[in-house]
């Protein structure tokens, strides 16, 4: 027997590029990662040339994911969930166009915010754009809904959303693989205007995207990822989206006594819903991420006390669900821990490695920033966001990629002079360069340091989209070349960066600062990997 | 039968090796298998665990419930305090002996180790220093699951094979050197354990 024991996140890439996937595309996040890796690294897909080169952001690798769409094969693109909202535009104008090669927009949500800023529920995206949305709850289902969402999206001429969350993203258990298919063939949109969105036009699609709605819902209602389970006792059932189902059954290992509707397609299947309430006398909803399935069955204003989850304290409103919850929720007696953990046992937070070029240029900025009133750096997203804690404290926030440049304009509109903005090469090429074509415009005194380490090292070492044409790219938008400096963070360097840093905080306008040294965990792995 | 392992140390220690280990010998002893990682953080240094679960049936949760795991493999000794309240009662510790200090306020070792030898089953056990002993620091993970390997529910040649399966592209001479450090640490604990 061949060993197949892929995460869910291998599951899902080893499913699409079976199901003759052409391309891939996405930006890094924890934890979505893994879905393209598996497809960079899979033999068959370097075989048949697929594909399957990280972008410069979200919305990128979404737009050419429909390009490829476009033209008639079939596309993944890949992101975390707050990565949704940089695609949030040709996500939501994708559903109006529709696609002609299937697409799937896989998206890692990830509860309990693991390694995020917040913990958004991309179930509730799918609804708005009113499209179809897949939520596998084990690695086989993760498999599955490649070839099946594929064949969705291609029957109804939607994308179709894929919703994983970080528990099942990385784990990993045994899975079958299915028949392969070939790739489609390049084939143009039988409709020249499909993708044209004027105003005209788009209220026409619309009309039809919304005439597909009772499709969606009949495809959910006999989906395999939607089914229901009787059970004799009635006093209780269970509506169990995605990875929940297990934690449900982990409590019966030999059947649940009670009706359960298991969820992995959505829209909600109402005739389901439907037989589970009226079949019950109370109803508990588990599901990761937000009370979305919950508020619907509820309804408004009417509250009829059947329904209970996230709303009414039966499940914590935050955070990520697991047996123990869900099995307190129900009633059941679960295992209380025999030990408690000894008082003595300290944090152990993540720390910049031994050694990392981000911490010399934060030890630089620190020193020539003595003097000014704290308060004026302006961060983002990183390993270099550690720089937020002891021992550095050296910047002030971290909000969404791309927000320290233009926080930083904002707060130099208001006042505060000069400004700092702190951000990462990755960041900078993912959506720091808009912004600093405001800060240009506006010539305001920001000083933007890129701490260019060469690589995205946050989430495992990518390549860096605008690596080795950053001082360019910042003459290019219009930084005064003589304001455009380039300094290596390293001890033996510190004076002469201490100094360079003074320089330009002195100077009444924009300034960009490129620290340059590569991540020495990259670095390790290449020597490796040459090695 | 069940197994239910918690996985814990620091990140960069190995931990997920042995994870891997562990997996590929549990299915190719036809078992079915569930296991958990903490992705995401490149930085060293911070704490990190995984789930392990095996059994002869099929298996629902990919997350150990609190108070259920049958054993604890921690390649740190304060770390396998951390996860203490996922043990069963009477449930198994294996950890490293030698901490990893990289915080300031890293408690009194005496005190780690008194904690740790409260519980009614546990192995403190040098895998550290006998990997150092063997000229083979980087297999201190693997020393660990030499010693834990008696309280799993996979034969020894299937963990070996599992070793040559994970560390194979890395070349014979690493995957020798590692099934020697395997069985110097299950001789730590085969005798204990029988
Ligand atoms: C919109 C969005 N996409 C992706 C991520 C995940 N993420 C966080 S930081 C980061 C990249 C960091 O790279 P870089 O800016 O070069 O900093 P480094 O980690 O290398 O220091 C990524 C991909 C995110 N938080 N938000
Ligand atoms: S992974 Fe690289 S960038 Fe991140 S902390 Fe380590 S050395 Fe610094």
């Amino acid at each position: 027997m061949e060993r197949f024991v892929p995460l869910g996140n291998e599951a899902l890439a080893q499913g699409a590029l079976d199901a003759g996937l052409s391309g891939c595309y996405g930006y890094p996040g924890t934890p979505s990662t893994e879905i393209m890796e598996a497809v960079q690294r899979s033999p068959e897909a370097a075989a048949r040339g697929v594909h399957r080169s990280w972008c410069a952001n979200e919305k990128t690798a979404l737009e050419a994911a429909l390009g490829m769409s476009y033209a008639g094969k079939r596309a993944l693109v890949t992101m975390k969930h707050v990565g949704l909202n940089v695609a949030a535009d040709p996500f939501m104008n994708a559903a109006i166009t529709g696609v002609n090669g299937g697409l799937l927009v896989a998206v890692a949500d990830d509860p309990s915010m693991h390694s995020s800023q917040n913990e958004q529920d991309s179930r509730a995206y799918g609804r708005f754009a009113l499209i179809p949305t897949l939520e596998p709850g084990n690695q086989q289902e993760a498999y599955d809904a490649a070839a099946y969402g594929f064949e969705l999206s291609e029957k109804y001429a939607v994308p179709v959303l894929v919703r994983l969350t970080t528990r099942l993203s990385h784990s990993r258990s045994a899975v079958a693989r299915r028949e392969i298919q070939p790739e489609r063939p390049l084939k143009l949109p039988a409709n020249p205007q499909q993708f044209v969105l004027l105003p005209a036009i788009s209220r026409r699609y619309y009309a039809g995207l919304l005439a597909k709605q009772a499709d969606f819902e009949a495809e959910a209602e006999r989906s395999p990822f939607n089914r229901y389970e009787d059970g004799p006792d009635r006093r209780l059932g269970i509506l169990a989206c995605g990875i929940t189902y297990n934690y449900l059954m982990e409590h019966f290992p030999d059947g649940c006594p009670h009706p359960v509707l298991k969820i992995g397609q959505y829209p909600l299947p109402r005739a389901l819903v439907a037989r589970l309430v009226d079949a019950c006398e109370r109803v508990v909803v588990l599901e990761e991420g937000a009370p979305l399935v919950e508020e619907l069955l509820r309804g408004f204003p009417v509250e009829t006390g059947r329904v209970h989850g996230r709303l009414d304290g039966t499940l914590p409103r935050a955070g990520e669900l697991n047996p123990t919850l869900v099995g307190r929720a129900l009633g059941v007696e679960v295992p209380a821990s025999a030990y408690a953990v000894p008082e003595i046992v300290a944090n152990r937070p993540p720390q910049l490695c031994q050694g990392c070029p981000h911490g010399d240029t934060y030890r630089a900025l620190n020193e020539a920033l003595d003097g000014y009133a704290r308060g004026r750096v302006f961060s983002d997203i990183g390993c270099y966001t550690l720089g937020a804690l002891p021992p550095y404290n050296a910047i002030q926030s971290c909000v969404d990629m791309g927000a320290s440049i233009t926080m930083a304009k904002g707060a130099t509109d208001a006042g505060l002079r000069p400004a700092v903005a702190v951000i990462g090469d990755s960041t900078f090429s993912h959506s720091g360069l808009t912004g600093l074509l405001d800060v240009v415009n506006a010539g305001a005194p920001v000083k933007v340091i890129v701490l260019d380490n060469e690589t995205t090292a946050m989430t495992g070492g990518q390549p860096s989209p605008a690596h080795g044409h950053i001082e360019q790219v910042a003459i290019g938008l219009g930084v005064p070349a003589e304001h455009v400096r380039t300094i290596t963070p390293l001890p033996r360097q510190h004076a002469q960066n201490v100094a360079v840093i003074r320089e330009e905080l002195a100077y009444e306008g924009v300034s960009v600062i490129v620290a340059r040294r590569e991540c020495i965990e990259t670095a390790r792995r290449r020597r490796r990997a040459g090695a | 039968m069940k197994t239910d392992v918690v996985l814990a140390g620091v990140g960069g220690q190995g931990v997920l090796s042995i994870a891997a280990i562990i997996a590929v010998a549990a299915v190719d002893s036809g078992l079915h298998l569930k296991q958990t990682e903490v992705h995401g953080m490149s930085q060293r240094g911070g704490a990190v665990q995984s789930h392990l679960r095996m059994a002869d049936r099929p298996i629902h949760s990919d997350l150990i419930a609190d108070g259920t795991a049958d054993l604890l493999i921690s390649m740190e000794p304060m770390e396998a305090l951390r996860y203490l309240p996922s043990l069963a009662a009477g449930g198994a510790v294996v950890t490293e002996r030698a901490p990893l200090v990289n915080i300031p306020d890293y408690p009194p070792l005496d005190a780690v180790y008194a904690a740790l030898e409260a519980l009614p089953r546990v192995w403190i056990v040098d895998a550290e220093a006998i990997a150092r002993d063997m000229r083979a620091s980087r297999a201190a993970n693997v020393v660990l699951l030499g010693a834990a390997s008696p309280f799993l529910p996979v034969a020894a040649g299937a963990l070996e094979a599992a070793i040559g399966v994970v560390f194979g592209r890395k070349g014979e001479a690493v995957v020798e050197q590692n099934i020697a450090a395997f069985r110097r640490g299950r001789a730590v604990t085969a005798a204990a354990s029988d």
